[in-house]
């Protein structure tokens, strides 16, 4: 299938950047992960979880250094159940407590990459996680991008029947109630599906702007639309277009990928501002 | 139910109308004591409004029937040919709808998001915008329709909210304090718009109100609460209670002698 995909990217696109097979492999990474961060990323930034979902990486940083110290060959999977499991605790405990749900967030943010750390360097050895940190979109095999293609459905299909509730939490509380909706199973769901795509993604984007990549999109889209659709549509192009950019003009410029995404929708992130006054 | 003190509490059987019953309704929020004790029997076609000072509990008491605070006790809806008991659907008004003023959603969205399976980011079809325009204009708002939730007035979005309560026709409906952040002109039409209803679908209603005005000409029943049931009639008999004019204090009683003035 893979073989497939090679073929028609030399025929489409017959350039030097797009000439080497971990190109091939990073460019349909790119064109997988950036539609699911703009995706989730409106409802992160509608729902106001921006920092909530940084807190999900730091899980997920944790997660990956117990994985690598139970000596698992790939850490993803061990990570993935941490960073679930560390997802529906904040929640529940945001939902219990009576403290404000940013220091509660605050508290288990920094818990989780103090642990991450701590276990990391254990053995002394901490450079090898480094790429956690950064990340590295180039590395990817065939083998991760299929079982980014299986997230990648997996979270379409939860959309489907997700988004309606999620909306309506999301502008309120009581009004969802009335509408029958139990609000703290719709939060679960949803902190599951950005803390499975967080951690799925962060070897690749880096710990230290996986937050951005999913905010900046949806961020910039909220500026310049004034519908659900709309608003989806145009998170998901700005990814997109920023994480095919951003591929292309790491590749020339020889700098971290994640990190040029970023930067690419950043300038978007500044041109809805700018136009946004225009749109009102 | 004998241990029902309060008046005109009719006991289990709804004779022959439908009816929703509050019994034993207490709400705790940490070691604080919000309500207790709380028993309210409504009929259909009945708008019975709740008044108490501030921090009565007045609000809490619409989440607690809402189901959006836990509680104690129960709340039991009997339609009227006895047949369909259970959870009354229940549609609602807030307060004030705090959101993001922000928001990239429309009030299409909105009832979209309520009353359609299809998932809004996805699709919109003619039928559910039709269905959306028939409600909104129950209330008035039907130029709406296309509008941003950020973008409407106090006005507007309480009609919109109340459209979206209606539809589809609830058993019950409460509303929280509809009032604020309209003008005098906006709230009567408010008022009437809801008076209206009530007769038409024959509604159970539930209002949270501070204009004790527009309750004595509105209302049907009152009932005066303060952490628990203190008082429940007719206005004319909540409002000419010593136990009124004590809670609300002196400055109540001489604006509300003005105002009958200015009526009469």
């Amino acid at each position: 299938m893979l073989g497939a995909w090679y073929t028609l990217i030399d025929a489409v696109l017959p350039f030097q950047w797009a000439g080497h097979i971990f190109m091939k492999n990073a460019l349909l990474a790119v064109l997988l992960i950036t539609p699911l961060f703009g995706l989730i990323g409106t409802m992160v930034v509608s729902n106001k979880m921006a920092f909530f979902s940084d807190a999900l990486g730091h899980g997920s940083f944790t997660g990956i250094a117990i994985g690598t110290l139970l000596g698992l060959v790939n850490p993803t999977y061990a990570a993935i159940i941490f960073s679930v499991v560390f997802a529906l605790t904040i929640t529940t405990i945001k939902e219990k407590s009576r403290e404000s749900a940013d220091t509660i967030i605050g508290v288990f943010s920094s818990l989780g990459v103090a642990l991450g750390l701590v276990l990391m360097s254990l053995g002394g050895g901490f450079n090898k996680y480094s790429s956690y940190l950064i990340g590295d979109l180039l590395s990817i095999t065939p083998e991760q991008i299929l079982v980014l293609v299986l997230v990648f459905i997996a979270v379409i299909v939860c959309w489907l029947f997700i988004f309606n509730k999620l909306l309506l939490v999301g502008i309120n509380s009581s009004l969802a109630a009335s509408r029958g909706i139990k609000t703290l199973p719709v939060e679960m769901v949803f902190t599951c599906i950005v803390a499975v795509v967080v951690t799925i993604s962060i070897q690749w984007v880096g710990l230290l702007i996986i937050n951005a990549l999913l905010v900046l999109p949806a961020a910039s889209a909220r500026n310049i639309t004034g519908n659900v659709r709309r608003y989806t549509f145009t998170a998901i192009g700005i990814a997109m277009l920023s994480g095919l950019s951003g591929l292309i003009a790491s590749y020339y410029f020889n700098t971290a990928t994640g990190a040029t995404i970023v930067l690419v929708s950043g300038v978007f992130f500044f041109i809805s501002l700018a136009l946004k006054n225009k749109y009102n | 139910m004998g241990n029902d003190k309060e008046k005109g509490y009719q006991g289990f059987s709804c004779s022959g109308l439908c009816c929703t019953k509050i019994e034993n309704f207490g709400v705790t929020i940490g070691t604080t004591k919000i309500l207790e004790d709380v028993n309210i029997h409504i009929h259909c076609g009945e708008l019975t409004a709740i008044i108490g000072p501030n921090g009565a509990g007045k609000s809490t008491l619409l989440k607690a029937i809402l189901g959006d605070l836990k509680h104690t006790g129960q709340l039991r809806y009997l339609d009227a040919k006895g047949e369909r008991t259970g959870h009354p659907l229940i549609g609602y008004v807030p307060q004030h709808l705090s959101f993001d003023t922000n928001t990239p959603t429309s009030v299409l969205d909105l009832f979209n998001a309520c009353n359609t399976k299809a998932p809004t980011w996805l699709l919109s079809t003619k039928k559910s915008e039709d269905r959306a325009r028939r409600s909104l204009s129950i209330a008035n708002a039907e130029h709406l329709t296309k509008k941003r939730l950020g973008a409407l007035s106090g006005g507007e979005l309480q009609r919109v909210l109340l459209a979206l309560a209606l539809d589809p026709v609830p058993d019950l409906l409460l509303l929280d304090e509809p009032v604020s952040g309209i003008d005098q002109k906006g709230l009567e039409m408010f008022y009437s718009t809801v008076s209206e209803l009530r007769k038409k679908y024959d509604l159970s209603i539930i209002l949270v109100s501070h204009d004790l005005d527009l309750v004595e000409q509105y209302a049907d029943r009152v009932i005066l609460i303060n952490g628990t049931v203190v008082l429940s009639g007719t206005p004319e008999e909540v409002f000419n209670d010593e136990r009124t004019s004590q809670i609300f204090g002196i400055s109540w009683y001489n604006n509300r002698t003005k105002s009958e003035s200015e009526v009469r």
